[in-house]
Formats: structure tokens, sequence, C-alpha cells
């Protein structure tokens, strides 16, 4: 390989060059890739082994001894049941917060794809959701749905509806956390359709239109199966976010109340850093992978029968 | 939101209108209200008394804006500390992202070494791994580092914030996928004229890379300054706080305060919002582009 690919260089003019180049090209190249290559063998390689490890020993993290359980902490696994029960809310959360940001992107993105006066300042209110860090997000939203003094209880009892409880409901808690979490995610879901929305030829619609379809006609048949992969890209990069909610939660509701908004990376950090259980905590990491690359593939899977590439 | 869905079709709907405005300022306009009202909220709070806060149905305007109350948070909490910490990191995660990831992608992009194939899928393997499989083991590596090589290295100090985070296997496709867009013509005149690979790659590709220098430099800023779990793994004292980490502090020991943690908010957001706003192009380009690729 690294032969035909010396060649493949122009100055290797002459035959009995080729090797002394392609040593000095091999050099160079190792030289130029090893800051990289260093940071992310330590930082992103190896720990994906020692995980792999620890999840077969006890270790709190903090005292050196790390005795070797077998798989005991993946049996654990099995049978515990905040773990079955946090898996049930974050699959919950997903099965909401991903529909419900490419809907609300997406209607939103539609109604910025135009060319009005100040359209430019529409789209930076839509997209400037991106900015807002996770953690003002949550502090915002504790106060918009506090159960006294919020402003979505006020709107309520407007239009009729008495005071909901919210963040403080086992029962609506999550929900609250879906809201939150999809605006959050509204700029970034916004940017994605936009410009797909604006690779759509405008010729194909004009072509429908005289033929007589109707405004959501061409919508469902033309502008549809052409975002379809923006469409994917977002479905994936949400689910993936999804299954990896944390900052929302430790700071609304710390998994409660009565544990109803624990989801799987908050039971994580919990049982790694605040209970040391860093041996299972990181059988539930590795769990937590499997399910991720399977929904991924199950995702592109999908996506074969439903993607339509121009 | 109704009336956006019957009319999603781009374009034709406001072909041929030629009002002093056009119909769709009635859609668009509630539309980003509601977009938006979670923001004017928090501030229309921070500028409240406690009283105010205090009242149901809520008070819509404060009477008399109490701007003392962003006084009052920045002297109840080291806000002043936080920014200064959150800087430091962005800074020295930016610059480090830059260097590293521009060597290393422009080797992968142009440099024929034995290997190269087998590392860089090595390298982008770890792009498909959640944090939380790494994090529990690069805590220990962190303190490691902190025992064995320098205490500022480990942790809670900033440099755990900062180590980990030097180089990204995205930054590194990311700049790979854009030096190969440069034409290799401009570079061989170059080598011809005698200069080295890295010459090449500082006078030639990175001068032409401008825009993908800029907007993985304001992924990066956005990611590091927004970053939580990995600063409330590693952090545990006020002054080595990072701004999300510090407001969750704060939101912590004054959960009634409404007005003073709302200014807090502000404070904390002002700073990516002014970078949002300047690169907004870099971070629409970055996302639009991943998201048309599929």
């Amino acid at each position: 390989m690294a032969g035909q690919d010396a060649a493949a260089f122009p100055p290797a003019a002459r035959p009995g060059w080729v090797g002394r180049l392609r040593r000095s090209e091999s050099a160079t190249g190792w030289m130029l890739v090893s800051p990289g290559a260093i940071l992310i063998g330590i930082f992103g390689l190896l720990p994906v082994l020692m995980a792999l490890k620890l999840s077969f020993q006890k270790s709190d993290l903090l005292t050196p001894e790390t005795p070797w359980v077998g798989t005991r902490n993946y049996r654990q696994l099995a049978d515990d049941p905040r773990f079955a029960e946090a898996i049930q809310h974050t699959i919950v959360y997903t099965a909401l917060f991903v529909p419900g940001t490419m809907l609300v992107g997406l209607l939103v993105a539609a109604a910025l794809n135009r060319s009005v006066r100040f359209i430019s300042v529409y789209r930076t209110a839509a997209y400037i959701t991106m900015a807002v860090s996770t953690i003002s997000e949550g502090i915002i939203f504790l106060w918009l749905t506090d159960k006294d003094y919020g402003l979505v209880n006020a709107t309520l009892n407007v239009v009729g509806i008495s005071s909901q409880p919210f963040l403080a409901s086992t029962s609506q808690a999550l929900y609250v956390i879906v809201a939150m979490t999809i605006w959050g995610w509204t700029g970034f879901a916004v940017i994605v359709y936009l410009a797909a929305l604006q690779g759509v030829p405008v010729e194909l619609h004009e072509a429908a239109a005289i033929d007589g379809a109707r405004p959501f006609t061409r919508f469902r048949t033309i502008t549809l199966p052409l975002l379809s992969p923006a469409s994917l890209f977002l479905m994936v990069w949400l689910t993936i976010n999804a299954l990896q909610l944390f900052d929302e939660v430790y700071l609304t509701t710390r998994g409660g109340p009565l544990h109803a908004t624990t989801v799987i990376v908050y039971y994580l950090w919990d049982q790694a850093f605040v209970q040391f259980n860093a041996g299972y905590a990181a059988a539930m990491a590795y769990a937590l992978f499997v399910v991720i690359v399977i929904f991924t593939a199950l995702q592109f899977w999908l996506s074969r029968k439903f993607v339509h590439y121009s | 939101m109704s009336t956006a869905t019957s009319s999603v079709e781009p374009g034709s709907a406001t072909r041929g209108w030629r009002l002093p405005f056009s119909p769709w300022h009635l859609v668009l306009v509630p539309l980003t209200f509601v977009l938006v009202v979670p923001m004017l909220w928090m501030v229309a709070t921070s500028l409240q008394t406690q009283g105010e806060a205090n009242r149901f149905p809520p008070v819509l305007l404060p009477h008399d804006p109490r701007i003392a109350n962003y006084a009052d948070a920045w002297h109840t909490a080291p806000f002043g500390t936080f920014f200064l910490n959150s800087t430091l990191v962005a800074l020295v995660v930016v610059a480090s992202n830059l260097v590293v990831c521009s060597l290393t992608g422009y080797a992968f992009a142009r440099v024929r070494f034995l290997g190269r194939k087998a590392l860089f899928m090595a390298l982008m393997a770890t792009l498909m791994v959640p944090f939380q499989v790494t994090m529990i083991p690069v805590f220990l590596i962190v303190k490691w580092f902190g025992d064995n090589v320098s205490p500022y290295l480990g942790i809670n100090h900033l440099g755990a914030l900062m180590l980990p985070n030097l180089a990204t296997a995205f930054g590194i496709f990311f700049l790979r996928q854009f030096f190969q867009t440069v034409p290799v013509e401009l570079e061989e005149a170059a080598r011809v004229d005698g200069s080295s690979r890295l010459g090449v790659l500082f006078k030639i590709v990175l001068p032409l890379s401008m825009p993908a220098m800029s907007t993985l430099a304001a992924l990066t800023i956005l990611t590091s300054w927004n970053d939580f779990l990995w600063p409330l793994i590693v952090i545990t004292s006020t002054d080595q706080m990072t701004v999300p980490l510090g407001l969750s502090y704060f939101q912590g020991a004054h959960q009634t305060n409404w007005p003073l943690l709302m200014a807090g908010n502000v404070m904390s957001l002002v700073p990516m919002l002014v970078v949002f706003l300047l690169a907004q192009r870099y971070f629409v380009q970055s996302v639009a582009g991943t998201g048309l690729k599929g």
C-alpha cells in the first residue's frame, strides 16, 4: 500500500528514490500525526479498554485495590429494578424528544424559508437557542414552570386550566424535561432543515402546481422526500444525544421526584461518582454503548428504504 | 403553528406580492415570539424585586427595573472567577485544537505514510464511543497526571478540564475533509520551490482554510464553554469552577431568589450569545454541512 501511495506523489520520479522517499514521507507523516494521535490515544482509545476492564472489577475510584468480580456487574445490571426504570424513562424521553424536535424544527424552518424583510432577524432568533447552555436552559424552565409563580401556570389559568405541579410531579416531570430540551435543540434542527429546504428546486413545485397539485400534496410528495437525508441525520444525531441526557435532569430534578426522571446517564453518574460503584457504572456504560450502536445501525438500515438522495 | 403547516412550500406563496409588508410577518412575529419568550422572561425577571417575582399572576414588566440585581449576583457568587476560568479553558482548548488538529488532519489528507489508514480508522472509531463510556477511566487518567506529572493537571484544577480536550477526533476529521479540497497543484508548486511539508501547510494550506478553521474554532468554543458533566465530575472547589458549573452551584444556593438567579443566568449567557452572533455564519455552515451529507 505504502509503495503505491508514495508513487502517487509527483517528486518520486526515479525508481531508486522511491524507497528513500517512502521512508521520509513516513517519518514526516508520523511527526505531524503524533501529537493528535497520542492525545486521542490517551484520552479516547485507552479509556475504552480501561472501561471494559473496569466493568469486570469492583472499584470505588479511590482505593487502589480493584478486585476482579467476573461478570457480576453485568448480572447485577440485569436484576436492578432502578436500572430497568432508568431504561424505561430514557426510552419514553427519546421517543418523545426526537420526533418532537424534528417536527418543531421542520415547521419553524418551513416558516422561515422565504425572502421577506427582516428574515435574517427572524432566523437569528430561531437559531439562538443553540448558544444557550443546558444549565441556563434548565434554570429558565425551572422558573417558567414553577408551580406557584410560573408563567406557564399563569397562562394556563387565563384559559381556565388550574395550576399544575410540573417538575414537582412524578407523572409530569419527565414531559417538562422533554419540552425544555426540545426548545433547547430547536435552533439546531431549524438550521439543518432550513439548509435542506433551500436545496429543494423551485421548478419542481412550479411544475406540480401547474399540474394542479395542492400545497399540502406538493409538500408531502416533493419536499418531504427531498428532506429525507436531513431527517435521517437529525434522527440519528438527536437519538444519540437523547440517550445521553443528563444536564437538565441534574439541574431541575436530580432524577426525582421519586426517581421519576432518573434516566440511564443520571443513574450511571450517580453510581460512579456519588455511590462510588465505578465497576458497576462501567458495565452500565458499556450496556449504553451497545444500545447506541444498535439504535444507530437500525436507523441507517431503516433509512435505506426511506431516504432519498438526489 | 397550524398556519405555518398549511403553507410550507418554499418560495411560491410570496411571489408576486409587492405590499408594504408581507402577510408572512403575521406568522413569523408570533412564531419567533414564542421561541424567544423563555429568554425574554429571564431578562424581565432579572430586573424585578424579589417581591415582584413572588406574585401570582406574575408581574409582566417590572415597575422600576432593578439593575442592582446584577451587581448583587456578581458579589454573591464569584462570577468573575467563573468567567476567567471558562475563558482560560476555552482559549487553551481552541488554540490546541486548531494547531494539533490541523497538523494531524493535514498529514491524513496529504502525506502518504506507513499505517495511515489503520491509524485514521482507529482515531475515528473514538467518535462512536459515547462520553459516558470513557469518563470514568479519563477521571482515573487525569488523577494519575495530577499525582505523577503536575498537580495543575489533576483533579480539581483547570488543567483537568483542558487536558482531555486538547485534540478531538471530530476536529481532525473536519479539517482533513477541508484540506482535501485545497488544490494539490498549489502545494506541488511550493514543494518544487523547496518548501517543507510544514512550510506548505502554514504558507499555502492554512491561509486557504480560514473558513474551516473559523468554523472549528466557533464550535470548539461553544462546546468547551457549555460543557457541564465533565467539570461536574472533576471540579469541587468554587475557585476552579467554570460558568455552567458555577451557575448550577449558585442555583443550588439561592433556589428561591429568582431575580438574583436570572441576573446571574443572563450574565452567564452574554459571552456565548455574542460569540454566536459574531460567528453565526460559521455555526450555520457547520451544522447545515453535516446535515446535508446525511
